[in-house]
């Protein structure tokens, strides 16, 4: 199948690569551009592993082809990292808290709280629960993540 | 309050962030998708259209022509060059397979495998393949399966019976006789299982100049190297499984041998690594990896003073059509089948057929969870029966915390627990009293309002023993784990363990056990995942058990590592051992402190100075400590009264919940839950395993089935049909502990991976009887969807 060459910017770098139109943008971040940290979970739009932001909106890179990303802005978890390439405040609550176990879904969860935490810099518990309604976890239970994203909120208040 | 225990440790049950979670948190875990090879090739999987049919041809042709397809696999050749699959009971003629051989046994079974430039190319493959089946009619109901003249899902054996077995423990009969009452009811376990976000994957690659199969996988399984060895007919020393890969959840499920013996096939046949990571559709539908499947019939036999006398249990599971390891979880609920009550005898019966549905693997708990859910099914009916409440009953048969170690019928003896205690701290917690009024001002406000109690055991540690009670050819007693502990010269620690991680933490349990021991800061230890040639004995995460046997193994070794500290210290400073002090791992005169051997000196000499090494002793500074699992290596006596499994954990759950009238809607309300898992190593990953296993309980008790039609299709394959909960099902669950610790183990510990699991469903079953209660409804089939609940209330039989 032709392949069809894709420009885009993933974590603030241009970067350009070949792929075939069939492509999900899931599988060229992974496969094309090396960007292993999101996961693929169910590729059908329902676990919310895969999230990315989108010029700034959360949406599942399994639901979209890469083509039709060109030109966009493209975040995943390693554009949460702090300029040094150590994890970032909201990485760092998560650590905090626990707000994890095996790691595969937290990418994604991750994105989504930094999307909420960008337009909502103190979320109600309400707000948590919707910004990450489409992150399925199956080890936590969600109750440390809720822990995580409020201690995050609550930090980055404290420093402003 | 919360009590961790370990109150006179200075690392154990102290807050400490986990130290897997840097990475995770950076998107930078190792995990099989992330293992890139070069020259690495894909896998894709065809699967059957049909629930039951022969296999009458094969055409790969046009597949096969395909650019960039490298190879075509099929069950005849697979059959031919490899041997079939590791099956537990003594069934020689159920036959498990990788692919499909001449027959397929469910919609989904594999029949074909594709290996291709890319993953999308050997889909298209795949799409090319043409497959004549014949089909045949299927047997989907474990019930129908039993009966004279039912289709056989595996003709050679004769039956779709795989095992039947009554155990009697105790005296029964003359404990039904001497009751004053009795119930009985048929409690229903729905075919769920973990469904981790990550599906199973492997990359297997074949380096024939080292005649060497080298595997990465997401596996989480006690004997994987063996099974693999045995199905590929090759020494078990040329199978190499890298246990360094982050394993993206499991909860029991991730046991991907089937994968495993195709991709490694594949890849000694074409010569290249071969990748196959399922979609997840190929894992839902093909992976045989389903869970429990049971009915249980019940009668309980108790006095008009509620005390519970006696059980008869009849256990009915469906191990669908390739049952590997899933039928002992019907044994391992022997542990603990009088759950934590002081019950007299057990009649139970255990039955596994098989059927035309996905193959069966073990899930967490490994059967506990749908018999927990039976048992206090039972008490609860007894509460009602008797009009007593259902505390009141708990606490009239609970066994009392002087009465440790406590042997119940079946053999097991209870290590430690305090369980009125537990319940006591639930209801604190809970303001009881408040919770009671919440309910009834929602009922007078018409509402459907229930509260549910729900206690449970968590058997942890595992020793295998089931296996041999079930099939006597399995003479196994050994269920050890091992590690190995280096020093280096600068004083650095590595340890080191044999098997992978799902997500339990192991690296910050192991490296904060290492550190209590030896008195180092747990931050600067390192653990890391032995592969299966260079690691020790190991039986993998299961059971509950990696903070009882990993941290036993690390806690022995740590030992042997101070006592060499102590004969280089004793050597070097001219003083016994026995007058020697070692405090934060340097090492002093007692009586003259000024005379001392700082930690970076002992070490050091340990490596670089011979000539100040006691006589004999070996340089370097390593220890290595196999454990085996305390209580176990005793086989059944001729009563099949057997130990199973060393440490029990006690929950005690309290949900409030709501139905919603019109649509049977069931919402959790609050959630409450105290625990016992003996001393805490780490107080967040207990807590994360403790709720994370309510979540799993909820979705058991409310949401989770593998649907199948009555021809055999599966209805399931998706998260739209299979539903997973999200945070919005999930409320936010209030904890406390309690702490009994086990006299079994290093520091106390007990397993709590599996107990939130084994309580939830029970507990939400419970809640959602008491909020039916009103309308004189009752129903013990889980998982209590929103339809089945909206026909009770409309007056039909959801059945």
């Amino acid at each position: 199948m032709n392949k069809v060459e894709i420009n885009l910017t993933l974590n603030g770098e241009t970067r350009s690569a070949s792929a075939e139109p069939r492509t999900t943008l899931l599988d060229f971040l992974r496969d094309d551009l090396g960007g292993t940290g999101t996961h693929m979970g169910c590729e059908h739009g329902v676990c919310g592993a895969c999230t990315i932001l989108l010029d700034g909106v959360p949406v599942r890179a399994c639901l979209i082809f890469a083509v039709q990303c060109e030109g966009l802005k493209i975040t995943t978890v390693e554009g949460l990292l702090d300029a040094d390439g150590r994890p970032g405040d909201l990485q760092e609550a998560f650590r905090e808290a626990h707000g994890l176990q095996c790691g595969y879904c937290t990418p994604g969860m991750l994105v989504s709280a930094h999307a909420l935490l960008a337009r909502d810099p103190d979320p109600s518990d309400e707000a948590i629960r919707e910004a990450i309604g489409g992150n399925l976890c199956r080890c936590t239970g969600y109750a440390q993540i809720i822990d995580a994203i409020r201690l995050a909120a609550a930090n980055r208040s404290s420093m402003s | 309050m919360s009590d961790h225990g370990g109150s006179n440790y200075h690392h154990v049950s102290r807050k400490r962030r986990v130290k897997e979670d840097k990475r995770f948190v950076m998107g930078a875990g190792n995990f099989v998708q992330d293992v890139n090879l070069a020259n690495i090739k894909h896998m894709a999987v065809l699967a059957s259209p049909y629930a039951r049919a022969n296999i009458l041809s094969i055409d790969a042709e046009a597949a096969l022509a395909l650019d960039g397809v490298h190879g075509v696999l099929t069950g005849s050749e697979l059959a031919a060059n490899t041997s079939p699959l590791y099956g537990g009971l003594n069934t020689p003629e159920v036959k498990w397979r990788p692919l499909a051989f001449e027959m397929t046994r469910y919609a989904g079974e594999w029949v074909g495998a594709v290996v291709a430039d890319s993953r999308a190319l050997a889909e298209d493959a795949l799409e090319l393949i043409e497959v004549e089946y014949e089909p045949l009619p299927a047997i989907v109901d474990p019930e129908d399966a039993m009966q004279p003249g039912a289709p056989l899902v595996h003709p050679g054996h004769g039956s779709n019976i795989l095992y039947r077995n009554t155990f009697t423990w105790g005296p029964v009969a003359e404990d039904f006789a001497a009751a004053d009452r009795t119930v009985s009811f048929r409690a229903r376990w729905s075919r769920s299982s973990t469904v981790p976000i990550e599906t199973f994957g492997v990359v297997a690659q074949w380096h024939e100049g080292t005649e060497t199969m080298e595997v990465w996988a997401s596996i989480q399984m006690p004997n994987y190297a063996e099974q693999l060895a045995n199905a590929l007919r090759v020494p078990l020393n040329s199978i190499k499984v890298n246990h360094d890969i982050d394993v993206g959840g499991s909860y029991g499920v991730k046991r991907g041998i089937k994968h495993t013996v195709l991709a490694g096939y594949l890849s000694r046949k074409l010569g290249f690594p071969v990748r196959f990571i399922e979609d997840r559709l190929d894992n839902m539908a093909g992976s045989d990896a389903h869970g429990p499947d049971r009915i249980f019939d019940t009668e309980v036999a108790f006095t008009a003073e509620g005390i519970i006398r006696s059980l008869k249990i009849r256990a009915l599971d469906d191990a669908g059509a390739y049952p590997g390891r899933g039928p002992f979880q019907l044994g391992k609920p022997i542990a603990a089948i009088v759950g934590p009550y002081r019950i007299n005898s057990v009649e139970y019966e255990a039955i596994s057929v098989t059927s035309n549905k996905a193959g069966q693997v073990p899930v967490r708990g490994f059967g506990q969870a749908p018999t927990n859910f039976m048992i206090e099914t039972a008490v609860d009916k007894v509460a009602r029966a008797l009009g007593m409440d259902r505390l009141e009953i708990r606490r009239r048969n609970f066994i009392g915390a002087d009465e440790f170690p406590y042997e119940i019928p079946s053999g097991t003896k209870y290590d430690s627990g305090d369980y009125a205690t537990v319940l006591d701290k639930v209801l604190e917690l809970a303001a009881y009293d408040d919770l009671v009024a919440r309910r009834d001002r929602l009922r007078q406000e018409g509402r459907l309002a229930g509260i549910g109690v729900g206690t449970c055991l968590e058997p942890g540690g595992g020793n295998n023993m089931f296996e041999y009670l079930m099939n006597p050819a399995a003479e196994i007693t050994t269920f050890m784990e091992g590690c190995m502990v280096r020093v280096d010269s600068q004083g650095q620690i590595t340890g080191t363990m044999g098997t992978t991680t799902s997500g339990q933490g192991h690296e910050t349990m192991m490296a904060t056990i290492l550190g209590e021991e030896l008195e180092r800061d747990p931050d600067g230890i390192r653990v890391i995942h032995a592969d299966s040639l260079a690691g020790l004995p190991t039986r993998s995460p299961v059971a509950s058990r990696m903070a009882i046997m990993l941290g036993g193994a690390a806690a022995g070794a740590a030992a042997k590592i101070k006592a060499q500290l102590l004969q280089i210290a004793s050597h070097n400073l001219g003083a016994p051992e026995p007058e020697l002090e070692y405090a934060g791992g340097d090492i002093s005169v007692r009586s003259e402190p000024e005379r001392k051997l700082t930690w970076r000196e002992l070490c050091f000499i340990a490596h670089s100075q011979y000539h100040k090494l006691p006589d004999g002793f070996e340089p370097g500074l390593q220890a290595i400590h196999t454990w085996q699992v305390p209580r176990g290596g005793q086989l059944p006596d001729a009563e099949d009264r057997v130990q199973l499994y060393p440490c029990f954990s006690f929950q005690a759950h309290l949900p409030l919940v709501e139905i919603d009238p019109d649509t049977g809607r069931v919402t959790i309300l609050e959630y409450y839950i105290a625990h016992d898992c003996g001393t805490t190593i780490n107080p967040d990953i207990v807590r994360g395993m403790i709720i994370g296993g309510v979540a799993h309980g909820v979705g058991a008790a409310l949401y989770e089935k593998f649907a199948y039609a009555s021809d055999g299709q599966f209805l399931s394959a998706t998260f739209v049909d299979y539903l997973i909960p999200s945070v919005h099902e999930i409320p936010y669950v209030s904890d406390t502990e309690h702490c009994t610790p086990s006299p079994l183990t290093s520091h106390g510990q007990k397993g709590s991976g599996e107990g939130g699991y084994l309580g939830a469903p029970a507990a939400i079953a419970s809640a959602v009887n008491d909020a039916l209660a009103p309308r004189g409804l009752v129903i013990h089939t889980i998982p209590m969807r929103m339809a089945i609940i909206e026909e009770l209330l409309n007056g039909n039989d959801p059945s």
